[in-house]
């Protein structure tokens, strides 16, 4: 299978939704459906360019645009010594990845919207506001500059600010709204803080030259400590996670699908910082105890991961609220996520056990792409619930399972999915994650095993008291959910289904080279400013 | 033939193992055995009584001498599913209640909390 | 010892920042603070472009010496339109937040819900 391969195509991704974004409001003149269609079609279009784009990168390795400027001249200026000041875009198997993820999750959540926001007003601004959110969370993926980088994640804020407090009527929505920008305002500001620091020592804002230069001097500490700090924090990690649960159970629950991607855009931005730009010269560094800082910061991660995990299962098991219940759990996947890359990060520079520092690496980026799904389609379905019902609260709903028969299915499948059970594609991550932190330490997978069980029994809770139970007669006249939610779920479940049967197909496919891409620092292959001057001349542009 | 041979080879590449260094995980033989598991569960069910009467006192509901309450107001609430495992921890979720109070000035103060702690760890002891 | 004053300046205005979102219940005050840490980190990037007795980075008739560099300026630039759409944006939440609770103490309008 030979696919055309665009120069543009990294552009692209990020341009369409950006151009979208700015004509939805002008379409919405014409036509309210024209409007739905044309954002469908505009999140198809990216689609298929990340498609095009993931097929050139897994197939031929990294692959760089150069904004404003063609490539020869830039190679030119790089070998006389000049800094490189253009934008780069630098686009690896990593990035690709998540760009994948973040459009699935936006193109399920803009078909989503169509039945499930039919009743607002505003919706230009909606649709506005949301292609928005996608650029940002795309260009934060596929971006190799450290202050653009900043620029995007400042847009995916306040786009998924603005759109949290969509319902403005309700007061609690606005509340969360305002948490939320103050969190990432906060954050976004000391990482444009650590950002000035890298760039008064090293007079370079792109990633991979910033990599290859480190020193880890003082301000480079402090620098990894403000970003990776402000980073967890973004992505809802405990004990900085409280903005979490509030931002995505008040949201509507199409905005909450794209909420994820968001989130998991942050935590692309902790890989690339711990494994890209501080990944030349972390492994190397020991302090007279012997440890060196890749295994110090590890394990931090690896601690927090685990408070995580136990804190976000045993507050889902108390929640009453639907969606805050759903959003508990979903932090105690991230748990599991940064369970793996942290095993992954402390034990690489292992000799003995780099092999299974590798295997949990797989497990945490492929539980990513899991956890995205199944906690997406368990918001959707809490959407769907609300919008047949108009209940949010767990106490008030019983037998729904007797009106809602496709949405009972998808949500048993998500159940199964989100809490590990075999055979879907929630355990195939979960097995590397477990079987490869048992070689670190037992305690690990162990508290881990647990927690995943305790999360089975939070979403049988939830299964039994909304789905099972006598019919209620208050809701004897709800029916099934319109078509555009139930082909939204029926997206998704599909990709978990197809997951979970095949995860060795998918994990060959994309998560292997996204670990490779990942890991390649100082090795044989070279780092990862090498490969993008040599893709630079060898006209892989 | 040839495109048998194709859709041949990408079952080849779709049906292979999980492996995890120590173990490894196919759910292809994992829905098979559970195929299995499900068609003699069924067979031997089949063996059950089939005298078995549906419309007599048998099928009665009953409650320990108590009189039966509607349908709607059998159900239990999310809440009291798992009263005994919330009452017994309630010391954990006092203090979890504590924690999160849904006051922005104390999520930030997390943040500096943690920085705080990253700081001493990372910057100072290595 | 005078040319780090300017750090010193960037230091007390993040932290003076830090203080006024952490410890203020005013949701308004909080909202300042953010600007302050906003205003120290534009003013670090600044500093860092500045060379003295610089020019502008002009090159067309430049009257020749050193220049200041320019990309600090840039980024502060982005920096501060950014800065300013997260303010327009956090002040009109907080007016929504005021026609909601009839109040603008946080530690009143947070609080847990079912």
């Amino acid at each position: 299978m030979n696919l055309p391969t665009f120069e543009f195509t990294p552009a692209l991704v990020v341009a369409i939704p950006l151009l979208g974004a700015f004509l939805t409001p002008l379409v919405s003149r014409i036509n309210d459906k024209l409007r739905n269609i044309f954002v469908i079609i505009i999140m198809g279009l990216t689609g298929f360019f990340v498609f095009l784009l993931a097929y050139d990168v897994l197939a031929k390795g990294i692959k760089v645009y150069v904004f404003g400027a063609n490539t020869a001249d830039t190679i030119q200026s790089l070998e006389n010594g000049l800094p490189l000041l253009r934008i780069l875009f630098e686009v690896d198997a990593m990035s690709v990845l998540m760009a994948g993820i973040s459009v699935i999750l936006g193109f399920v959540a803009v078909i989503y919207s169509w039945s499930f926001m039919k009743e607002n007003t505003g919706l230009d601004k909606y649709y506005t506001l949301f292609l928005l959110m996608i650029a940002g969370m795309l260009g934060m993926e596929l971006t190799g500059d450290m202050f653009n980088f900043f620029v995007f994640l400042e847009i995916t804020s306040i786009a998924s600010c603005a759109l949290i407090a969509f319902w403005t009527n309700k007061g609690k929505a606005v509340d969360a709204a305002f948490k939320y920008i103050v969190i990432s305002a906060i954050g976004a500001l000391f990482i444009l803080f650590a950002v000035a620091l890298l760039y008064s020592q090293y007079n370079a804002l792109n990633i991979a030259v910033l990599g290859s230069m480190i020193q880890y001097t003082f301000l480079d500490k402090i620098a990894l400590i403000l970003l990776i700090v402000a980073l967890l924090m973004k992505a809802g990690i405990v004990p900085m996670h409280m903005w979490l649960p509030d931002a995505y159970s008040r949201a509507p629950s199409s905005v909450t699908v794209a909420l994820i991607g968001a989130t998991l855009a942050s935590l692309y931005g902790v890989l690339r910082v711990c494994f890209t730009l501080y990944g030349n010269s972390l492994s190397n560094i020991c302090n007279n105890l012997n440890i060196n800082v890749h295994s110090m910061l590890g394990t931090l991660l690896i601690l927090l991961a685990i408070i995580t995990i136990i804190l976000g299962v045993i507050m889902a098991l108390r929640q009453i609220n639907f969606k805050r219940l759903i959003a508990f759990a979903a932090i105690a996947e991230l748990g599991y996520m940064f369970l793996g890359i942290g095993t992954g990060l402390t034990v690489l520079g292992n000799p003995e056990l780099a092999v299974y520092g590798m295997t949990a690496l797989k497990g945490g980026i492929f539980h990513i792409i899991n956890d995205a799904l199944d906690v997406g389609l368990l918001f959707l379905v809490a959407g769907a619930i609300y919008y047949a019902t108009r209940e949010n609260s767990l106490n008030r709903m019983g037998g729904l399972a007797r009106n809602l028969k496709y949405t009972t299915v998808f949500f048993l499948i998500g159940l199964l999915a989100v809490s590990g059970m075999p055979p879907m594609n929630g355990f195939a991550s979960k097995i590397l994650i477990y079987e490869s932190t048992y070689q670190l330490s037992p305690i690990l997978s162990i508290i881990a095993i647990l927690c995943s069980i305790l999360l089975l029994a939070v979403f049988v809770k939830v299964f039994y008291s909304a789905f099972m139970g006598p019919a209620q007669p208050k809701f004897k006249d709800v029916k099934e959910v319109p078509k555009s939610m139930l082909i939204a779920m029926g997206i998704i479940t599909c990709i978990i289904i197809f997951i979970g049967l095949f995860p060795q197909f998918v994990i060959n496919t994309v998560v292997t080279p996204a670990a490779e891409a990942l890991v390649n620092f100082g090795g044989e292959k070279g780092f990862y400013i090498n490969e993008i001057i040599e893709s630079f001349t060898l006209g892989g542009v | 033939m040839l495109l048998f041979i194709a859709i041949l080879d990408t079952f080849k590449l779709l049906l292979k193992t999980l492996s995890t260094n120590s173990g490894f995980w196919n759910p292809l033989v994992w829905c098979s055995v559970i195929v299995i598991a499900f068609l003699i569960v069924y067979s031997i069910r089949s063996f059950g009584n089939k005298e078995y009467k549906k419309d007599n006192e048998q099928v009665k509901t009953f409650l320990s001498g108590n009189p039966e309450y509607e349908k709607e107001q059998m159900h239990v609430k999310s809440s009291n599913v798992y009263w005994g495992f919330t009452e017994t921890l309630k010391w954990v979720y006092n203090l979890l209640n504590k924690m999160h109070t849904g006051n922005v000035s104390d999520y930030v103060l997390w943040f500096v909390v943690t920085m705080a702690i990253f700081f001493i760890l990372i910057g100072v002891m290595i | 010892m005078i040319y780090n004053i300017p750090y010193i300046a960037v230091a007390a205005l993040i932290l003076i920042g830090l203080y006024a979102v952490v410890f203020k219940r005013n949701l308004i005050k909080m909202v300042i603070g953010i600007t302050l840490i906003e205003s120290g980190v534009n003013l670090f990037l600044i500093t860092l472009g500045y060379r003295e007795g610089s020019i502008a980075p002009i090159y067309t008739s430049s009257p020749g010496g050193i220049m200041a560099l320019p990309v600090p300026q840039a980024l502060t630039l982005t920096s501060i339109v950014i800065g300013v759409a997260v303010l327009a944006l956090m002040l009109s939440l907080v007016i929504h937040i005021y026609r909601h609770y009839g109040t603008l103490d946080a530690r009143k309008i947070g609080g847990n819900e079912e």
